[in-house]
């Protein structure tokens, strides 16, 4: 649905972003994960057709986005990060108004506003200005107006932030039930949004794109060995030194989250990657008479993974 | 459809903020200064005839009210013109509405001629307001309605052409007051250029009486259309326009 070939955008005679090739199928949804200023919203804008690449070209639903801009924007909804609305209309008005440009129908016009505002909850602030509601509610009619039109592929730059946790949930909800009618890619620097979302992540950084895969296997690949997180109510010392003994450890690492009195104490246990050590600690700490207030498997967090992903990338530069 | 999609929603906005009600109420208050002012000369004029008819020689109320009303009403759009396209580009530029208005499928040109027909529908409603005096006029005193409409017609070439310009200066500023005050100095340029016709010598002379944007008022204002006249608003129209739409189109490969 999307195919972007060796993007490249200068501004002036920095690049924001170099060589970025993607591809996203129908009906996909895909995380755009990167720092802030790593190149998301330029690449973005350049797939909606509001920046023009300095070279490379991308194809939105076989149209490409140079030559045949105009199909490509009957074909997108956009959302931009800053949600800019026009604050002297109401939000049915608004709506309205996007939908008369974006060729909706006479006839098919107040059905779908309609349904579209129900879909973003909207409905009761429709007789509202746009300029005095609330963040939440802005971004949800800055949603709504992509969602005008089904457009077969919607781009949402970072549609979360600036929310209230409540907030996020809703608009994630809403992201979730559009997949299978659109293809969406959304940008984000929130990593836990992108594994509960998105079935693929595009990780960039610094104008490059550096991995391209699902969430699942990104984790399994950078992980090298299996963590445990263990908390023991026992003798510093001696709980380590059990440890290390224990057949399958690798490595132990203190945990420094204990307060000063508190006994307890935390470790993150490593083992080879195939081992499952959970039986022999418990054990272990049980028949030592210590207390074992928690042990669980210690996934790397896709924080982890994209600081590993950003430093490798770094060490390769250097190297 | 989009232009006329694109014209309601200015329409709409300049009614939304303060600028059309602003923009109209000051029109209303100087043109009808300008008329009353010059009704009660007119009237003490006629008086004086009553008592000595050499006064009553070239005495009417087309020649005394309706010219000087008309020109006047030019002077005043140089200032209210500016002001009424100031926003058109410059404010979706600074808000960030520009981003997503790219984005939809609108042509350029469409996105261009809404805008400026909804800036045009704005200065009609004001060339409106002056007609009524008029039609009041009417009442005490006969009129000859050629030269009226013909110095209307001219009236709504000028306004044209001024919107055209400060249509252009919008486009090419996010900043509104500068568009307002590029918009007017041009415009005013324009008007005084013809002053020096005289001094400037005879190859120089003619080039700055055709430039001047008011000369070409005159033939309007007796009551005859001249084509040469009515083809330099509109080019003087499109030329902005058009170097607007490149403007537009500039966002495009400028980044």
């Amino acid at each position: 649905m999307i195919e972007a070939e060796k993007l490249t955008k200068y501004y002036d005679k920095v690049a924001a972003i170099e060589d970025v090739s993607f591809t996203v199928d129908k009906g996909e949804i895909v995380g755009f994960l990167g720092p802030n200023g790593a190149g998301k919203t330029t690449t973005m804008r350049i797939l909606t057709g509001f920046l023009p690449p300095s070279s490379g070209t991308a194809r939105v639903a076989g149209h490409d986005i140079l030559t045949d801009s105009l199909q490509v924007r009957r074909r997108i909804g956009y959302l931009p990060e800053a949600v800019p609305l026009y604050t002297d209309m109401k939000v049915a008005a608004y709506l309205e108004f996007v939908a008369e440009v974006k060729g909706v129908e006479r006839r098919e016009r107040r059905r779908s506003i309609g349904q579209i505002m129900e879909k973003c909850r909207i409905v009761d602030v429709q007789r509202v200005l746009i300029g005095s509601l609330s963040r939440g509610y802005r971004q949800r009619v800055g949603i709504a107006q992509a969602l005008l039109k089904d457009p077969e592929v919607l781009i949402l730059d970072e549609p979360t932030v600036g929310l209230d946790p409540q907030q996020i949930i809703e608009i994630r909800q809403l992201i979730k039930e559009l997949s299978g009618q659109s293809t969406i890619i959304l940008s984000t620097h929130i990593l836990p949004e992108v594994s509960m979302v998105c079935q693929r992540v595009i990780i960039i950084n610094d104008g490059h794109i550096i991995a391209v895969d699902t969430p699942e296997n990104l984790t399994a690949r950078l992980q090298s060995s299996a963590k445990l997180l263990l908390t023991v109510d026992g003798p510093v010392g001696q709980v380590e030194e059990a440890l290390t003994r224990l057949p399958g450890v690798l490595r132990i690492e203190p945990k420094d989250e204990g307060k000063a009195g508190d006994a307890a104490v935390s470790f993150i246990v490593e083992s080879e990657r195939s081992r499952d050590l959970r039986r022999e600690v418990s054990r272990l700490i049980v028949d030592k008479g210590w207390g074992l207030l928690e042990l669980r498997p210690a996934d790397m967090t896709l924080e982890e993974i994209f600081i590993r992903l950003v430093t490798e990338e770094h060490q390769e530069v250097r190297g | 459809m989009n232009v006329l999609s694109i014209f309601k929603k200015e329409l709409r906005s300049y009614f939304a903020s303060p600028i059309a009600y602003v923009v109209l109420t000051i029109f209303a208050l100087l043109s009808g200064y300008f008329f009353y002012s010059l009704l009660t000369f007119f009237s003490l004029n006629s008086m004086q005839a009553a008592f000595n008819p050499a006064f009553s020689q070239g005495l009417n109320a087309s020649e005394w009210i309706v010219r000087p009303l008309l020109r006047n009403i030019a002077v005043t759009m140089l200032l209210l013109m500016p002001a009424a396209t100031m926003r058109l580009f410059s404010e979706e530029k600074k808000s960030g509405t520009i981003e997503l208005l790219f984005t939809y499928p609108i042509r350029d040109w469409e996105l261009l001629l809404g805008k400026f027909l909804a800036a045009l529908a704005l200065y009609a409603a004001m060339l409106g307001i002056s007609l009524l005096q008029l039609l009041m006029l009417r009442v005490f005193a006969p009129l000859e309605w050629g030269p009226i409409l013909s110095g209307y017609l001219g009236l709504l070439l000028l306004g044209m052409a001024f919107l055209g310009l400060g249509t252009l200066a919008s486009s090419l500023t996010e900043n509104q007051i500068v568009a307002a005050v590029g918009a007017f100095g041009v415009l005013l340029l324009l008007w005084v250029i013809g002053w020096s016709t005289d001094a400037a010598g005879p190859t120089l002379g003619p080039i700055l009486s055709h430039l001047s944007i008011i000369n070409h008022y005159d033939s309007f204002a007796k009551g005859t259309i001249e084509s040469k006249d009515v083809i330099f608003y509109l080019n003087f129209t499109i030329l902005c326009l058009f170097l607007t739409l490149r403007s537009l189109e500039s966002k495009r490969w400028r980044g």
